[in-house]
């Protein structure tokens, strides 16, 4: 019984609220990966553009509420989230047309593009707030739970409770669907093989036929549409702010390096390894600890490594560990 | 990078590999085709008088060269002659400050790469001829890209030319050998059905079975109609097979003859075939 209200201690603060807040970070991660396997650079503007994107989301969502649109149990940014897809896809379209292509045509070194994209991100940063403010806002509406502590109990029978917070069910649902069309994208249709093409060689991929200049399009797309999915879910599972989504820019580049950039699949690794230490280490084990161990040895501390303080600290400390041992990250990206 | 004058293209000594990723084309890719205008008559492709280089100097001087329909023209000469630089003239990947490419009738001079392949241009490049990560299916299906009908058959003709590739098409083509993957490169121009194929040394780096074997292929290619301009450093094997030889010196045509006229001329053994 102690084994079992453990276990269901560890779910439901460690296993659950990681594997939702991984799928974020790997969905952010994945676009970071592919606009740096595919464009050359690392996008610092990705934090910005999904804050943006969630700033569009709430904005349509309230539209779609005023309107007396709603979608049940689920909540109506679900509903929302092709139109803020949508007008990212545009902006971030239109960022590349007046800037990133006049550094493109100029055959302009990556480090540049990677300073014209810091660039690009403060322009971003001040638009979003300039849009929807700097204040805090929740926008999830819907049923809140699947299940909530006290129904598990009574089901159960347990002493511990085991709360699933419907947006947490969403984000991992989501996530595993977005994952799986974007590998039978990238590797099943001729779009997503031209775009790897263009990935491995430039001038070959040019050579054959393949429009370059579609394949930049097509990414910036891909790449807005992954980050206003991941800033929506982040943003229902919290709850938005623009100054956490610039935040966020540290765990998420951390997640795609630990993976080995330019590897999507290294980019899923990563978001969960950097989301289970973060969770984990700032996590206060006693609870767990006093089940699991017999009553002599129960700990009187804590049992906290690390105060939630702290938490983007774990991510750089997996950073360069990972880098120590293995240079090119978990999955060494192939085109890295 | 920082080789040119171009202030953008200075990293600033930059390695950080987790930031920036090297590796990027040298291709313009934002630029635009011109238009294309008649020019009947002449041999199949006609490049002529191309001079330019790749900045303030001129690598090329008056370069011409010509190949008729189903022939094969091969283009010898010493490191750094200019050959490769001449076969990216023709290709559009220069811009030349004098002479045009004729296809087929057309002016093409004003023509991207791009658009270069869609006139039935195929190139393969001296170096970074395959897409590495990819299967060699993929490969293959890269070289297609353009082709909107079923090139199923076509595969089927590569693989019937290069049956090694067959056993190794779910490989990464970067994890072939390299004279594997010279027949990959070879085998996914031909994915287009070009009717005029570019081959910048397709036998670099391959055993002298193989290279035999290689040329056999690309007779057998040429069989079919299609015209082939080669660039060989094997220039006595090479020029066995030539309906035309070019004799490339600093930029500029030296000899141009037959292939057996080369072979047979002393001068040109002497200086270019060792004796
Ligand atoms: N990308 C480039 N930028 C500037 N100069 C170049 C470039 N590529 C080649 N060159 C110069 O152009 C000249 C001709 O080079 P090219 O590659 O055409 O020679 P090649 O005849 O193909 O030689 P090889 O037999 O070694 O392949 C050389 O002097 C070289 O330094
Ligand atoms: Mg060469």
């Amino acid at each position: 019984m102690d084994l079992l209200n453990a276990l269901v201690t560890l779910l439901n603060f460690v296993v659950i609220p990681a594997a939702s807040y991984g799928a974020q970070l790997a969905l952010g991660a994945l676009g970071v990966t592919l606009i740096y396997g595919i464009l050359r650079f690392s996008n610092f503007a990705h934090g910005d553009t999904m804050a943006f994107g969630t700033a569009m989301v709430i904005l349509f969502t309230w539209w779609l509420q005023g309107m007396g649109v709603h979608l049940g149990p689920l909540p109506t940014a679900l509903l929302a989230l092709p139109f803020g897809i949508a007008v990212t896809a545009a902006l971030v379209l239109f960022t590349d047309r007046a800037v990133y292509r006049f550094y493109r045509r100029q055959k302009a070194a990556p480090v540049i593009l990677v300073i014209v994209s810091m660039g690009v991100m403060f322009i971003m940063n001040g638009v979003t707030r300039f849009i929807i403010g700097v204040e805090e806002i929740r926008f999830e509406d819907g049923e809140r739970f699947v299940i909530t502590a006290g129904e598990f109990k009574k089901m159960t029978g347990l002493a511990e409770g085991l709360a699933f917070r419907s947006t947490q069910a969403i984000t991992i649902v989501t996530a595993i669907i977005v994952v799986a069309a974007l590998f039978w994208f990238l590797n099943r249709t001729r779009t997503g093989k031209s775009m790897r093409a263009f990935s491995d060689n430039e001038d070959l991929a040019l050579l054959s036929g393949i429009n370059p200049e579609r394949v930049v399009a097509v990414t910036w797309i891909i790449a807005a549409g992954l980050a206003t999915i991941a800033g929506t879910l982040y943003g229902l599972d919290k709850a938005f702010k623009a100054f956490n989504y610039f935040q966020l820019l540290l765990p998420i580049f951390a997640s795609a390096i630990v993976g080995g950039l330019g590897s999507p699949l290294g980019a899923i690794a990563g978001g969960f390894l950097v989301a289970f230490s973060e969770v984990g280490f700032t996590y206060a084990w006693k609870k767990v600890a006093t089940y699991v161990l017999p009553d002599s040895l129960a700990p009187d501390s804590l049992l906290q490594l690390m105060s939630t303080d702290y938490k983007f600290a774990v991510s750089f400390a997996i950073l360069i560990i990972v880098l120590l041992f293995k240079p090119t990250g978990l999955f060494q990206g192939k085109s890295v | 990078m920082s080789r040119s004058s171009n202030p953008y293209q200075d990293d600033r000594g930059n390695k950080d590999r987790s930031i920036t990723k090297e590796g990027g084309g040298e291709i313009d890719a934002t630029r635009q085709s011109g238009p294309t205008s008649a020019a009947s008559g002449g041999p199949f492709l006609a490049a002529e008088n191309m001079t330019g280089g790749y900045g303030a100097a001129d690598i090329l001087h008056d370069c011409t060269l010509t190949v008729e329909k189903g022939e094969i023209a091969v283009i010898v000469g010493p490191n750094g002659a200019g050959k490769s630089t001449a076969m990216k003239a023709v290709f559009g990947m220069l811009n030349l400050r004098g002479g045009h490419v004729k296809l087929d009738g057309e002016d093409i001079s004003a023509l991207t790469p791009q658009d270069r392949v869609g006139k039935g241009m195929g190139f393969v490049p001296q170096v970074n001829n395959v897409f590495p990560s990819m299967s060699v299916e993929e490969n293959l299906e890269m070289g297609a890209f353009i082709r909107r009908d079923d090139f199923g058959k076509t595969m089927e003709q590569v693989y019937d030319l290069f049956p090694i590739l067959k056993e190794k098409r779910r490989q990464p083509a970067g994890e072939l050998s390299g004279g594997q993957r010279q027949q990959v490169a070879v085998g996914r121009a031909l994915m287009t059905q070009p009717k005029l194929l570019m081959l910048d040394e397709p036998t670099a780096g391959v055993s002298p079975i193989v290279m035999d074997e290689l040329f056999d292929r690309i007779i057998e290619v040429a069989r079919t109609g299609i015209s082939i301009l080669m660039v060989e450093q094997n220039a006595r094997q090479a020029l066995e097979i030539a309906d035309k030889g070019y004799v490339l010196v600093q930029g500029a045509n030296k000899y141009t003859d037959t292939g057996e006229a080369l072979l047979a001329d002393p001068e040109v053994r002497r200086t270019f075939l060792g004796g």
